[in-house]
């Protein structure tokens, strides 16, 4: 089905039923419970899901394919956020102008950014990279940002005025709006203790996850993704073999810096502002990390990788010290506040630390990342042994 | 004229000559053997003939045109395979997918952008593939990840790799190096069908003299650097020069 075989039409469909109940999966508690603030099925959070799904699977399609590891990512999300406000300054609150202008202005960046540093590889062109994204931050921040030429409004981040032309707004909305259904309109639904919001937010934010999850199905297994495999395995090698690697790895590059500007579209499209912080090397160094959490080079892995990092952003950035404190009410006030105090550097403002520890567990112990750690547990499951393609050591040499 | 001309090339890495005054004159369709001592410049010459190594001085012409400067994918699209002397193969991949990504090199060219075409719809790349597996005896080992196989596999993935492309120009540096007895025989059996079915020309750097007399209609040998005698191979067993710079020359 639409050009996938059949494993893959299962693999897309589990996505694609993932998300569209996402709202009933993330509120797995019902409302009132003690457990309710583990439930992530809010329309902020899930927006970020997917967006930020989407910001990883195009930083998959460069990094988890062609293993050129980009630390200057965000300045593509950042540049789609700022065109994406600039359409709704412009021309009116309907989000699909905006979105359209995010990805070209992206890809016209991420060649421009790509072709100069995609003449290094390895430590070298991640430093060019992070070099080009702060830059790109700086620019943002304050160089575009003058009374003669505003292109950015600096610190306080570009937003849309009330004295803005809006040239085709007419009587639409005044709040962001796919061709009149607000981004911010909400369902709610009550099943006895258990409530569940419906967005169109994150809904429209969910089909545009979905269609960039076919196309990066689609590449991993077209004969352009094969290449950008051979390119992380040996270069040397596909070029002796007539394939000149630099303009697949350059289309790599675009086409996540592509995604990336979609995301940042999204963002806009959620939420119409933009700030320069979304371009710092802070959000660069995320989007690596959900890539290589949720397991570098495979389908779901960013995904999953993205979701794990916004959970623990959200969720447990939340607990502070007074819901600790009523989880251990019942216990003597001695351990109560001997089990806060342990507990409170990894929870609130800690949860960088806990994230932290994740990360290392996961790198050492899952180098496959999350996806690595479903696919032992399955396979313990089903009994199936543990992969038949282990490499095996090459003997010396014979000279 | 030659497919291949190389003219007074010599390649100096500092203090070391590794190539002077190199002339070599490669016919078509035949196979050519380049032996010689340890370090007496062999692959030095293949990196030179396939833009690795951009030579000091001379020329390189490959059916009259000159290639010298040409980067190492343009020099395989005119038409130049070459069989690494360690394995240079795609080790996460399948043997499939390594010989795949030959084939869709030699039919679609140095860049195609196609991110959207299925690879299961390739047909005839497949057939392709599956021939060239069954020509090497590979076709058993299919599925399995080139890391995962012996030295001698991973050579005949390469070589399989090499013919997939219907080089006019096979170089091919050791390829029975590290190879079983038995292995080594069925590489000289194919490489005899493949010159004799396909005439493809070649030049194949050898220590195995038992491959070079099987095989090569000619014979240079290579001693620090410079070829020493160029003939026929019954004539270079008896001469006093190769004996000279195998025994008394940089031999280890
Ligand atoms: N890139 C390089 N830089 C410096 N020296 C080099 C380089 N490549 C080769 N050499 C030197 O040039 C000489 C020739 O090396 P080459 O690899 O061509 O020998 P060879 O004839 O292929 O030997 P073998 O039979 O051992 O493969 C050697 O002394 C080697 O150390
Ligand atoms: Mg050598």
């Amino acid at each position: 089905m639409f050009g996938l075989d059949k494993r893959d039409t299962t693999l897309f469909l589990f996505v694609v039923a993932i998300t569209l109940l996402a709202p009933f999966l993330l509120n797995p508690f019902p409302t009132e419970s003690a457990l309710a603030q583990f439930n992530a099925g809010y329309p902020d959070l899930m927006q970020r899901f997917v967006i930020f799904g989407i910001f990883a699977i195009g930083f998959n399609i460069l990094f988890g394919l062609t293993g050129y590891l980009s630390f200057g990512h965000a300045a593509f999300l950042g540049v789609g956020s700022y065109a994406a406000v600039w359409m709704f300054k412009l021309l009116s609150f309907n989000i699909i102008p905006a979105i359209a202008l995010s990805i070209i202005v992206a890809g016209v960046f991420s060649l421009a950014i790509g072709y100069v540093c995609l003449r290094r590889s390895g430590i070298y062109f991640s430093i060019l990279t992070l070099a080009f994204a702060q830059m790109s931050f700086a620019m943002a921040y304050s160089v575009l940002s003058n009374p003669s030429f505003n292109l950015t409004n600096g610190e306080t981040g570009l937003q849309v005025y009330a004295s803005d032309p809006q040239y085709l707004k007419g009587d639409g909305p005044d709040l962001t709006h796919l061709f009149g259904l607000e981004m911010n309109a909400t369902k709610t639904l009550e099943l006895g203790a258990w409530e569940f919001q419906f967005n169109t937010g994150f809904y429209v934010c969910a089909v545009f996850m979905i269609f960039a999850f076919y196309i990066a199905m689609r590449i991993f297994r077209s004969p352009f993704g094969l290449m950008l495999r051979a390119i992380k395995t040996n270069q040397t090698r596909l070029n002796y073999t007539g394939i000149n690697s630099r303009p697949y790895t350059l289309a790599a590059f675009v086409i996540s810096g592509m995604y990336a500007g979609l995301a940042g579209g999204l963002l806009a499209a959620t939420d119409p502002l933009a700030g320069a912080e979304r371009m710092q090397w802070t959000a660069s160094g995320e989007v690596v990390l959900m890539t290589i959490l949720g397991g570098a080079g495979t389908l779901l892995g960013p995904i999953l990788g993205a979701a794990f990092i916004k959970y623990f952003e959200n969720i447990f950035s939340k607990i502070n010290d007074t819901v600790l404190h009523s989880w251990f009410s019942f216990m003597p006030e001695s351990i109560d506040n001997f089990l806060v105090a342990i507990i409170h550097p990894f929870v609130g403002k800690g949860w960088h630390l806990t994230l932290g520890l994740m990360f290392m567990l996961i790198v050492i112990f899952l180098p496959g990342g999350l996806v690595d750690g479903g696919q032992r547990i399955w396979n313990r499951i089903t009994g199936r042994s543990r992969t038949q393609n282990e490499p095996v050591a090459d003997p010396k040499p014979a000279e | 004229m030659g497919i291949l001309e190389i003219k007074d090339i010599n390649k100096r890495f500092g203090g070391l000559q590794a190539l002077g005054d190199v002339n070599l004159s490669i016919e078509e369709g035949t196979v050519h053997a380049i032996i010689g001592p340890n370090g007496a410049g062999k692959s030095t010459l293949l990196n030179v003939l396939v833009g690795k190594l951009e030579p000091d001085t001379g020329s390189v012409t490959f059916e009259g045109k000159s290639i010298l400067g040409l980067k190492p994918h343009q020099i395989n699209q005119l038409g130049i395979s070459r069989v690494f002397q360690t394995p240079e193969i795609f080790s996460t991949l399948s043997v499939f997918e390594n010989v795949m990504i030959a084939c869709f090199a030699k039919r679609d060219g140095a860049f195609q952008l196609n991110p959207l075409t299925s690879m299961g719809g390739e047909k005839d790349i497949h057939e392709k593939v599956e021939q060239m597996l069954l020509d090497v005896n590979m076709a058993d080992k299919r599925n399995e990840i080139a890391a995962s196989m012996s030295r001698g596999d991973k050579r005949r993935l390469e070589m399989a790799m090499c013919l997939a492309q219907d080089p006019k120009l096979l170089l091919l540096d050791e390829p029975t190096a590290g190879m079983a007895r038995a292995d080594t025989n069925n590489t000289i059996e194919l490489l005899k069908e493949i010159e004799e079915k396909r005439g493809i020309t070649m030049v194949i750097i050898e220590h195995d003299m038992h491959v070079v007399f099987s095989l090569a209609n000619k014979i240079t040998v290579l001693a620090q650097g410079t070829p020493i005698v160029e003939d026929v191979p019954s004539k270079i067993k008896g001469n006093p020069k190769v004996q000279e710079a195998y025994l008394g020359g940089a031999h280890e």
